[in-house]
């Protein structure tokens, strides 16, 4: 096995007021391959977006990263000067945003702020990122014509294929995308996703996926983790979280989602109330699959469905 | 559609249009093109649709929160547009309840839990004196799972699912006979969305009670549901049974949002060129697919409804027939680049 890509080593990520200092990523640990894809899974709240803000250095006050390393190939994310930082963003790792569409500026043509990334990271001639913006909106099936179209003349599936085609732009070994389709209508999320499948293979940069719908992470990760309250709870192969989940709160989110096909069986929910406090580190169940040892599996409860 | 006993809800030909725009840019938008909708004693309907489909719109026309442009709507064989010209009865404003989408702006703040489950029982005069008030109070909470404290709490102490649970009680605390639950899971973290739905589900066979149940998730359609309905532009294009319409689902629209499903146990690849080829007969239909078999003849000038098949039932609008051109936008735009749908 070659060295990871992302190598993010107990991480932890407070946010500091005066009243109160609340823990939002605690002691948290994964790598990403390159060309792999790296789903995490949790609810809102859970930090899955602290996670990627801070492995881009976003995070600004009362945020504090708090301990733990990253490192992007071989390089310590966390003692990269301003400057440095200029140079990491967007060339080695890109983000999309959860509202992705909306982060688009309304009153520049869609090719301007293409060309913006062109000239500004690689000093490249207009006419030259021009041309590149072209073949960007190629790669992502929008007909070269709408370079001169404003974000609103477009549809918000369209907006999100600029948007990811843009994140692409300077081929970063890595994506981050933060719930890139929660905000489309389902016809438009599945073609997004398999727009991004299709990148992914022809580019080969590795994704740090990030969302809450379990059955779309599971068709598109190699692996993945699942979060809670701050802590990862489970990680392995996906298929292998698919088939099955042992925390009860992986399995809990996999009920969530009713199977398509099969006969209707009654799932369970997590109970009403029902919180887990102090959750153990990983122990591993086979070398792949690493699990949160809870004792108490009567937390799926039906009782209070 | 079965005829056996009379539907708690019938509407037929249920139109409403919203007038948009200022005094020189007046337009209209068919957010209801004439809907036929029956629901049965106890029976849970789904009815699924991409946003923009006028879902919403339909839910708040049986609850009197629109008023319909035309139709007309019977409830319990009364019809209700008749009875109640304007402003809608006391007793069919119990006997129809609604749960929102958004348990956070759907609950005031500044009152105790106990308060939004005394008023509607005092209003509607289900309870008389202060020991039956509490004790059906209580037996309210228990209904959907939450513990009696939960009277004492305000909003903010409660969960989204919990929140979501009070908003159930509080519909239930006039014994309505239909709830029209418009997403009601779709804001809740999502461990706790099954345990929802379970609730509804067990409403319904306890009590009798019938629902519309509002979605754009197939999967929890199909998990919930008796039948589902699909909706596009302001019309329905498919129903039925619910296990058979997402077995065989024959219209275009249909199969393009099952398509959409992610499905981690999906065995064929998605195929964009089959997808591309759906939208296209969705928007510009060539012609119906069902006119050869199909006991009704097909028509240019009104949508027919072909029965595929009567146990378990299952009919599709006439293939012939397209979107209005006054519907709303809907996100099927056909792609730009159409090569390959075209040589297909």
């Amino acid at each position: 096995m070659t060295a990871p890509l992302l190598e993010v080593q107990d991480l932890s990520v407070e946010y500091v007021t005066e009243a109160r200092t609340v823990r939002a990523v605690d002691r948290v640990s994964f790598s990403i391959a390159e060309r792999e894809v790296f789903g995490l899974a949790g609810e809102s709240g859970c930090g899955k977006s602290t996670i990627a803000n801070a492995v881009l250095r976003l995070l600004r006050d009362p945020a504090l990263i708090s301990g733990g390393s990253i490192r992007f190939a071989g390089t310590d994310v966390l003692a990269l000067s301003t400057d440095e930082l200029r140079e990491f963003r967007w060339r080695q790792v890109a983000m999309v945003f959860q509202s992705a569409m909306n982060s688009l500026n309304p009153v520049m043509t869609i090719g301007d702020q293409i060309v913006d990334i062109f000239t500004t990271h690689e000093r490249a001639t207009k006419k030259a990122a021009f041309a590149r913006a072209g073949d960007l909106l190629d790669l992502v099936g929008i007909p070269r014509d709408r370079l001169r179209s404003y974000p609103h003349q477009l549809s918000g599936g369209m907006r999100q294929r600029v948007v990811i085609a843009m994140a692409t732009a300077l081929r970063p070994p890595l994506l981050i995308m933060d719930e890139p389709t929660t905000a489309l209508d389902v016809v438009v999320q599945q073609e997004i996703m398999a727009q991004i499948k299709d990148l992914q293979r022809e580019l080969g940069f590795a994704i740090l996926f990030i969302t809450h719908d379990m059955s779309l992470m599971v068709e598109l990760s190699d692996r993945m983790a699942v979060m809670y309250a701050g802590r990862f709870v489970e990680t392995a192969p996906a298929g292998e979280i698919f088939d099955s989940p042992r925390h009860p709160y992986t399995q809990a989110l996999m009920n969530a989602f009713p199977p398509m096909s099969g006969p209707r069986t009654r799932l369970k929910g997590l109970g009403e109330g029902v919180r887990f406090r102090d959750i153990p580190d990983l122990a591993p169940v086979t070398p792949t699959h690493w699990v949160a040892p809870s004792d108490d599996d009567s937390l799926i409860t039906e009782a209070l469905s | 559609m079965t005829a056996s006993e009379t539907p708690v809800l019938s509407t037929r030909g249920l139109e409403k249009t919203f007038t948009i725009g200022g005094a020189f840019s007046r337009s209209h938008v068919r957010a209801l093109g004439g809907v036929d909708l029956d629901i049965a004693h106890g029976e849970i309907v789904a009815l699924v649709g991409e946003s923009g489909s006028g879902k919403s719109t339909l839910a708040r026309c049986i609850a009197r929160l629109e008023q319909p442009s035309g139709g007309t709507f019977l409830f319990e064989g009364q019809d209700i547009m008749a009875t109640s010209k304007r402003r809608a009865t006391r007793e069919y404003r119990s006997a129809v309840q609604m749960i929102f989408q958004d348990p956070f702006g759907s609950l005031n703040p500044v009152h105790r839990i106990g308060h939004f489950l005394e008023r509607p029982l005092r209003i509607h005069g289900a309870a008389a004196g202060r020991a039956e008030m509490e004790r059906a109070k209580l037996r309210l909470l228990e209904k959907v799972g939450l513990p009696a404290e939960m009277l004492e709490r305000y909003p903010h102490e409660l969960s989204g699912g919990q929140r979501q649970r009070i908003a159930i009680a509080r519909a239930l605390a006039v014994n309505p006979r239909l709830m029209l639950a418009d997403e009601p899971t779709s804001m809740l973290d999502v461990s706790v969305r099954i345990g929802v739905l379970n609730l509804m589900r067990s409403l319904c066979e306890e009590q009798g009670i019938s629902m519309l149940y509002i979605t754009h998730d197939l999967a929890s359609a199909r998990y919930l549901a008796d039948r589902i309905v699909v909706m596009f532009a302001g019309e329905f294009v498919e129903g039925g049974d619910a296990m058979e319409l997402l077995a065989n689902p024959a219209h275009p629209y249909t199969r393009l949002l099952i398509s959409a499903v992610p499905d981690p146990k999906r065995t064929e690849p998605f195929d964009p060129v089959e997808r591309a080829l759906l939208r296209r007969e969705v928007l510009t239909p060539t012609g119906c697919p069902w006119a050869e078999t199909a006991a009704e003849p097909c028509s240019d000038e009104v949508a027919v409804f072909h029965r595929l098949s009567e146990q378990p039932e299952h009919w599709v609008r006439c293939g012939r027939y397209a979107p209005s051109a006054d519907a709303p936008g809907t996100s099927l735009e056909l792609p730009e680049d159409d090569e390959e749908t075209r040589t297909a």
